[in-house]
């Protein structure tokens, strides 16, 4: 059952995939990709990836067609005909192909028990998580603190985002009570923020700290964190969020996020452990490890939601007054 | 699952990167290019997710009475990677925007006859 | 916090640094903030160079998990010549922007300016001293955005594009090792070098980890800008800001390179690299080609900073060339060549950055005459330009004899005439701006012009100090590279 499910996902990304390259209407291009993110999530849920498909679904699916429309807005969405076939990519994109196709042949097959990835490294995390971190989701033991060194990179990642895309388009403040007239009149819209509002802002409270139960963590609740911000501007007019949450307090919220994630780390060589070494932050490892992940999950949940939510403001304030 | 029968599911991620991948580096459109980057990595995240499956497995959260588990690595490195796609697609889009306003079109074609003549 | 620490800390204080940044208001305080990190992260290399002297390759496991289940930053002899390299450009660069932002960014820009320069600072860092392959791609992935937004202040509309172009490229091949290091996963269930190369002997001969050597070079080469992958390089160089040319010039490329030599030493290891996949052969072409077509039109170009550019594609070749001979010689040879060429670079950027903080140009046309106005920046101009070509007593005549006494004990003669050969294309366009600037009358506004402020000279005759002494008194930074190479061979050899 689960091969026939993952076999019709793959076709139907196949087809939307196609249909992308194809498209001469970039937001309708936009869409199709939206659809070609969910497509995925839903296959990281057949593949047991259930972390990995929220978060797929909430940032790509979610936040990157956001991303898209705003610049869509601010530029054109239609594509111009290309003059010519060019043959040059078709080659290159062949050859990679080709020797990608060539590098799978030795592989082990899908779903072998026996492959080398569930042999080495991996058994132990699944087997010395309940005893070392005392959590049952081995994702999140992974990410927040065998490889927690990695999770802070990556924030470091959304980090140099908010500051580049900060850096590149600038910040302005919505003055007044602006809002689209088109949307105003759209009720529904608004109807549904008001009552989705706190319950997205609910939900991502539960996926931030049900994260070491079930999937969830940091990374899934700042993003639905931000999406309910989000839905709050598009119901209610930018100016509006702006006042409820300004743009200096986004900016000390990223860098704060950071900083707790950074300070657990310094906090953890103080106390005469080495960086990221939550064993030593209370007097048993078990619960030092619990403190540390709870803590670092925090300052990721906190950095993600106000990157997030400053990329959006900072593409919305670029639009003129007029048509927003 | 014997055979080749166990690769065809690479195979279809391969020509799903490869869809991508033709995006980006044949289309003079920059929004276009930008949604081919974001196509091509989250094809590899399922090349990635797929070799993190094991038959008959569930999702790696332990549970009493379950042994068989999908291995959790590939599942962070990823969560990691969609991360750094997101961040690499708003600091495109942000580009894109200000060459838009700078050189009125987001066509590269366009854009390298107006570099010519500057 | 104790002195073993010192491996974390190196990345750590520039990324801590990095949000403090970005909530100073005045961007006098961001520059400070910035200035204090990097200065800091300077004192931690030589430290940790004279450690690594001391007691040798150095270890640290983060969050005290060990390789391979936790993260492990691994530091020998080359990673610590690297690291020097990269915090030395790093510091000096720094006295020197205050004032060169100041001219060339908008005010409101300028804190997020330092920040950005911080995480690059750390993402370049932090590939070299890391031991594992995924955190290679994390901390590839930061040095390359912030290089986007760095590349992006330029002060023409052309930096857009350069850093878009870059951006794509950049992407392109960080998603090409991405899916390396993924293949290399599947196939050993490790992300540890030292545990990959432990493990990649027994599945050497899978065509799975041949097309995982494979991604992982041509994505690596198109970061490092390995002819003809260079594309993106030209325009990027140009276009940023003057210190973001000097500080990437000098820094970024040579990560790359040092992340190529990790790759094929450490992690495939030596025979597999060079006698069975025979990238060897493939890089000496390669670099033969760069080296040539390179100079060539670096020697027809009117803007100096572009000029400089090609320069440092065809140098790359020159370091390529040395590692392609698989000896310890050669790559030994090439990263003297990496070290100096860093060297030579940063300080031939900054003084451009001096002309244009005076002018508003780097065209050859708005030169004329300028060193009677601008001598102390054209002499350090001159000296670098020395130094590139390979004229005894400077480093880059260092770098060039040790590549030919490497080339050989290799028996391939003919590439000595290459050197050669590239010195002289080396010195015709070299002599284009100095004919400018020392024999042409100066035009009717270079009468404004004066001679650049002294906190940006004496970084450039800091950076031109080092490679004279390095010109008169190579043994310290040949003994640094020939263990380097040694353990890396040695690495490969077991």
């Amino acid at each position: 059952m689960e091969i026939l499910i993952d076999t019709i996902l793959l076709v139907l990304l196949m087809i939307t995939g196609f249909s992308i390259v194809r498209m001469r209407s970039l937001l309708a291009a936009t869409m199709l990709t939206s659809i070609y993110s969910l497509l995925s999530a839903s296959l990281f849920v057949v593949l047991d990836a259930v972390d990995v498909a929220l978060t797929e679904a909430a940032i790509g699916a979610g936040i990157s067609t956001i991303l898209l429309l705003a610049t869509i807005a601010l530029t054109t969405d239609r594509e111009k005909p290309p003059q010519r076939t060019p043959m040059l990519p078709l080659i290159v994109v062949i050859i990679t192909g080709m020797a990608l196709i060539y590098g799978t042949l030795d592989m082990p097959h899908f779903g072998n028990p026996q492959a080398p990835v569930h042999l080495h490294v991996a058994p132990a995390y699944l087997h010395d998580t309940p005893g070392e971190i005392g959590i049952p989701n081995v994702v999140t033991s992974v990410l927040a603190s065998y490889r927690g060194y990695d999770t802070l990179g990556e924030l470091a990642v959304i980090f140099t985002a908010g500051a580049g895309v900060l850096t590149l388009l600038g910040y302005r403040t919505r003055g007044g009570n602006s809002m689209d007239p088109g949307i105003r009149k759209l009720l529904i819209l608004r109807v549904i923020g008001k009552l989705f509002f706190p319950l997205i802002l609910l939900f991502a409270l539960y996926v931030q700290f049900h994260g070491d139960y079930g999937p969830g963590g940091g990374f899934q609740a700042g993003v639905i964190f931000a999406t309910g911000f989000i839905l709050y501007a598009l119901a209610f007019g930018l100016g509006n969020a702006q006042r409820l949450i300004p743009h200096q307090l986004l900016r000390i919220m990223v860098a704060f996020g950071m900083l707790l994630y950074i300070g657990v780390g310094i906090e953890s060589m103080l106390l005469g452990g080495k960086f990221l070494e939550y064993n030593v932050l209370a007097d048993d490892p078990v619960s030092g490890q619990h403190l540390g992940i709870i803590l670092i999950e925090l300052g990721v949940g906190i950095t993600v939601a106000s990157v997030m939510l400053m990329i959006y403001y900072v593409f919305r304030s670029r639009q003129p007054e007029g048509d927003l | 699952m014997s055979g080749l029968l166990g690769l065809y599911n690479y195979w279809i991620v391969i020509i799903l990167m490869m869809t991508g991948f033709y995006a980006v580096i044949a289309r003079p459109n920059l929004i276009k290019q930008i949604i081919g980057l974001f196509i091509f990595q989250t094809s590899v995240f399922i090349l990635f997710i797929s070799m993190a499956n094991i038959e008959g497995g569930t999702a790696p959260i332990i549970k009493e009475g379950i042994r068989l588990y999908s291995n959790p690595l590939p599942h962070v490195l990823i969560l990691t990677a969609i991360v750094v796609s997101l961040a690499t697609t708003a600091l495109g889009l942000a580009l894109v925007v200000r060459i838009k306003e700078a050189y009125g079109t987001i066509n590269e074609d366009n854009i390298h006859v107006q570099d010519e003549e500057d | 916090m104790l002195i073993s620490d010192l491996p974390v800390l190196q990345v750590v204080i520039p990324l801590a640094a990095a949000p403090v940044c970005l909530l100073l208001r005045n961007p006098r305080h961001a520059w400070a903030c910035a200035l204090i990190a990097s200065w800091l992260v300077l004192a931690i290399a030589l430290m940790l160079v004279q450690r690594v002297h001391a007691v040798g390759t150095l270890s640290y496991a983060i969050g005290a998990w060990v390789a391979p289940w936790g993260i492990e930053y691994r530091i020998d002899m080359a990673g610590a010549l690297m690291v020097l390299v990269v915090a030395i450009i790093g510091a000096l660069v720094m006295p020197f922007a205050r004032r060169s932002i100041e001219h060339e960014i908008l005010e409101k820009c300028t804190g997020l300016f330092y920040t950005c320069y911080l995480l690059c600072l750390c993402g370049l860092l932090g590939m070299v001293v890391t031991g594992d392959a995924f955190n290679l791609f994390v901390f590839l992935e930061i040095s390359s955005l912030s290089s986007y937004v760095l590349i992006s202040l330029g002060s023409r509309r052309r930096a857009l594009t350069a850093a878009y172009q870059y951006l794509i490229m950049g992407t392109i091949g960080a998603t090409f090792i991405l899916i390396g290091v993924g293949l290399l996963y599947m196939m050993t269930g490790t992300l540890n070098m030292v545990d990959l190369s432990q493990r990649l002997p027994e599945v050497a001969n899978t065509r799975t980890i041949m097309a995982a050597f494979a991604f992982v070079t041509v994505g690596v080469s198109i970061k490092l800008a390995l002819f003809p992958l260079h594309q993106w390089l030209p325009n990027a160089y140009t276009d940023a800001p003057s210190v973001v040319s000097a500080f990437i010039a000098a820094t970024a490329t040579k990560v790359g390179v040092y992340v190529l030599l990790r790759f094929f030493f450490t992690v495939f290891g030596m025979q597999f690299s060079f006698d069975a996949m025979h990238v060897g052969e493939i890089l000496m072409l390669l670099a033969v080609a760069g080296i040539l077509i390179a100079s060539l039109v670096a020697v027809f170009q009117d803007n100096v900073k572009r000029m400089l550019a090609y320069s440092s594609v065809a140098q790359i070749g020159y370091i390529i060339l040395g590692i392609s001979m698989a000896s310890a010689a050669g790559v030994s040879a090439g990263m003297i060549h990496l070290f100096n060429h860093a060297m030579i670079k940063g300080a031939l950027f900054l003084a451009i950055g001096c002309i244009f903080l005076r002018l508003g140009s780097a065209e050859l046309r708005d030169m004329h005459g300028l060193a009677r106005h601008m001598p102390w920046t054209m002499a350090a101009f001159v000296a670098g330009g020395l130094s590139l070509i390979g004229i005894p007593l400077t480093s880059g005549f260092i770098s060039k004899w040790y590549l030919a006494s490497a080339a050989l004990s290799g028996g391939y003669w003919p590439l000595v005439v290459l050197i050669l050969a590239s010195s002289l294309i080396g010195l015709i366009y070299m002599w284009r701006v100095v004919e400018v600037a020392y024999f042409h009358v100066p035009g009717t506004m270079m009468h404004k012009v004066r001679e650049a402020p002294a906190v940006m000279l004496i970084p450039t005759w800091l950076l031109i100090g080092i490679n004279l002494y390095v010109g008169m008194d190579a043994s310290l930074i040949t003994d640094i590279t020939r263990q380097g190479a040694e353990i890396l061979i040695g690495e490969a050899l077991q």
